[in-house]
């Protein structure tokens, strides 16, 4: 034997061990931090996570969806029920809204797999805009205009300095166990089928790949952490409304632009992408409209130019990989 | 009477969907290519209606005397110097970079033009009407399934009747085998973007006077379109009549129950058909 295979290099174990740090002091931020970092890391952690997940939907299981802001929404609309009418606390509805999401998208999948390619893009769109307009007709959520959570249920989540904590660290957890997720899925039995896929549908399909089984499982799985986050969403915010809940650009238009400046169909690809995002907004947002106008030409430069995204160009040119998820044949001499 | 009413305004309004479809229909069949700023065109085209309106003093409908040949040319550019080059194998990159646009646009009009809500005044032509069998029709709506009818008309002769029909047709078919046998597919693929951004303009001008627009309406009409696109039948571009007048009966229907229900009554009819006839109430038979 002169040669042996593995999947870890030097550089994705430093940055495992990097990662692992960075999550240990993030996890301790309410210690360190201001209720405003508190909010900006939650706020990133949100992004992170959706990201990640339109990834693993569009880049890895073919499966372009405009309509994600459909269980972003009905998350959101879940935990306020379950909180308001059924007394549950309020962070154990997050489950349940990922639990109710991940049930409601059996049949909805059921549906929209009928379309094929772009058509299935907008025929999510049109099921999120049903979900939306749902929501709009229910009187006790406060029918068009939404509703705040009621000060009793937020006082379950305790004071002020404790609520914000537990929000943050849900936040955390959900960003992070993501990533962790797709990364250990991508590893595993089905990651190769997904992979497989990603490259080309009809020769994985020809080596006996469960084409059609896969997808549908991706679809819902991704159904139900899309709300759990969905839910977290509207706790960060204590609030609801249909055209916020499912707003397409806020939960779904920002997610493709991140995923795809980061680049599709890499895991690293949604953490820079993510990055990008927040650097710009932090230095743009104050442009309102013309913020907009940037990222929406930076989104198709990037197509153009650089389809892989910015880490699909460096991991190209320098063949590195963070968080790896093939193997690698080390030559022996 | 009341019902019969609602059927006959649904059929017309049917008209202006089958506007906004048929362009959606026409570049999906050359090129395979879902464009998801359709909707922000055809605002985009109401904008310019607008401009064309204050510079000269035009009624609207004679402003598309402008408007189309502009939004023609404005097509034609866009497929040459961007669409096409996202055009392959992948259908990420043509979703992608539309979904771009689609935000460029929105947000471009938003600077330009602010977020007031415009319309665009018909005259006299957009209250006068007549009475038939008890029922009171516009002129207008029936003017815009007129033209809606004469649009697709058009359409299906120079598709199956011209040489650039044959050679639309030949791209869709293998635009590979079109090349070898001479056909330039990217100048083909722009007199297709232009030929749908002229049926865009004037769904935009109908839209104008009908109704108030604004720049973040666009998503909506994309999804009108499309609903009617599948309900017609995927291909068949006199289905896409048929489903915008289905699309338009369910809509008046749903407003006669409940007014907040006439949008949703719509997309409840698209999923009811895509639940039961998945290719369509009138496919297009392939062989």
């Amino acid at each position: 034997m002169n040669h042996q295979i593995t999947r870890s290099t030097v550089l994705s174990r430093t940055a495992g061990v990097v990662a692992l740090l960075l999550v240990v002091a993030l996890a301790a931020a309410p210690w360190w931090g201001s209720s405003a970092t508190l909010h900006l890391i939650g706020e990133f952690s949100v992004y992170l996570a959706l990201a990640t997940l339109w990834n693993l939907l569009a880049g890895y299981a073919g499966l372009v969806s405009v309509g994600q802001q459909a269980y972003v929404g009905l998350g959101g609309y879940v935990l306020f029920s379950a909180a308001l009418f059924a007394g549950v606390h309020p962070l154990a509805a997050i489950p349940l809204a990922g639990a109710a999401a991940a049930l409601m998208a059996v049949p909805v999948a059921a549906l929209v797999f009928r379309l094929q390619g772009a058509y299935f893009a907008i025929g999510t769109w049109v099921v999120a805009e049903v979900f939306r307009l749902c929501a709009a007709q229910l009187a006790v959520l406060g029918g068009g205009s939404g509703i705040s959570l009621p000060a009793q249920v937020t006082k379950q989540l305790g004071a002020k300095a404790v609520r914000e904590a537990s929000i943050y660290w849900v936040a955390l957890a959900l960003g992070v166990g993501c990533l962790v997720l797709v990364w250990l899925l991508l590893r595993s039995r089905i990651g190769l089928a997904l992979t497989a896929i990603r490259d080309s549908e009809i020769a994985s399909s020809s080596l006996g790949v469960p084409i059609a089984g896969v997808k549908y499982a991706v679809y819902i799985l991704v159904a139900g952490l899309t709300a759990m986050i969905g839910a977290l969403i509207s706790l960060q915010k204590l609030r609801v409304s249909p055209d916020a809940s499912f707003s397409v650009n806020d939960w779904t238009a920002f997610v493709i632009f991140i995923v795809v400046i980061g680049g599709i169909g890499t895991i690293e690809g949604p953490i820079i992408g993510t990055i990008v995002y927040f650097l710009l907004r932090e230095f743009l947002a104050d442009y309102g409209t013309i913020y907009l106008l940037l990222l929406g030409a930076l989104a198709i430069a990037i197509m153009l130019v650089a389809p892989k995204g910015i880490w699909g160009y460096v991991a190209a040119r320098w063949g590195i990989s963070l968080f790896p998820v093939g193997y690698r044949i080390k030559w022996k001499d | 009477m009341d019902l019969l009413n609602t059927i006959v305004q649904g059929i017309l309004v049917g008209g202006l969907y089958a506007l906004f479809a048929a362009g959606l229909s026409l570049i999906f069949g050359v090129m395979r290519l879902v464009n998801i700023a359709h909707g922000d065109l055809i605002v985009l085209a109401a904008y310019a209606a607008m401009v064309v309106v204050k510079a000269t003093g035009l009624h609207p409908l004679a402003s598309l005397l402008l408007v189309v040949p502009l939004m023609m040319a404005f097509g034609y550019a866009l497929q040459r110097l961007i669409l096409n080059r996202t055009l392959g194998r992948d259908l990420l990159p043509p979703l992608l970079v539309s979904f771009g646009l689609s935000v460029i646009l929105q947000n471009g009009l938003l600077a330009t033009f602010t977020a007031d809500s415009r319309k665009l005044d018909g005259g006299a032509l957009e209250t006068a009407s007549f009475q038939l069998a008890g029922i009171s029709v516009g002129y207008l709506p029936l003017l815009m399934f007129a033209v809606a009818v004469a649009v697709i008309a058009g359409l299906q002769f120079l598709f199956y009747r011209t040489a650039l029909g044959r050679a639309f047709r030949a791209t869709s078919d293998d635009a590979e085998v079109a090349e070898l046998m001479g056909l330039d597919r990217a100048r083909i693929y722009g007199w297709a973007m232009a030929l749908c951004l002229g049926v865009v303009a004037i769904a935009g001008v109908f839209l104008a006077i009908r109704s108030n627009f604004d720049p973040f309406m666009g998503p909506g009409r994309l999804i009108f379109g499309f609903e009617a696109v599948i309900i017609g039948g995927l291909g068949s571009l006199w289905g896409t009549l048929a489903g915008g007048v289905i699309l338009g009966v369910a809509q008046g229907l749903g407003a006669e129950i409940n007014p907040g229900w006439q949008v949703l009554a719509g997309h409840v009819a698209f999923l009811l058909v895509l639940a039961v006839r998945p290719k369509g109430l009138f496919p297009r038979i392939d062989g």
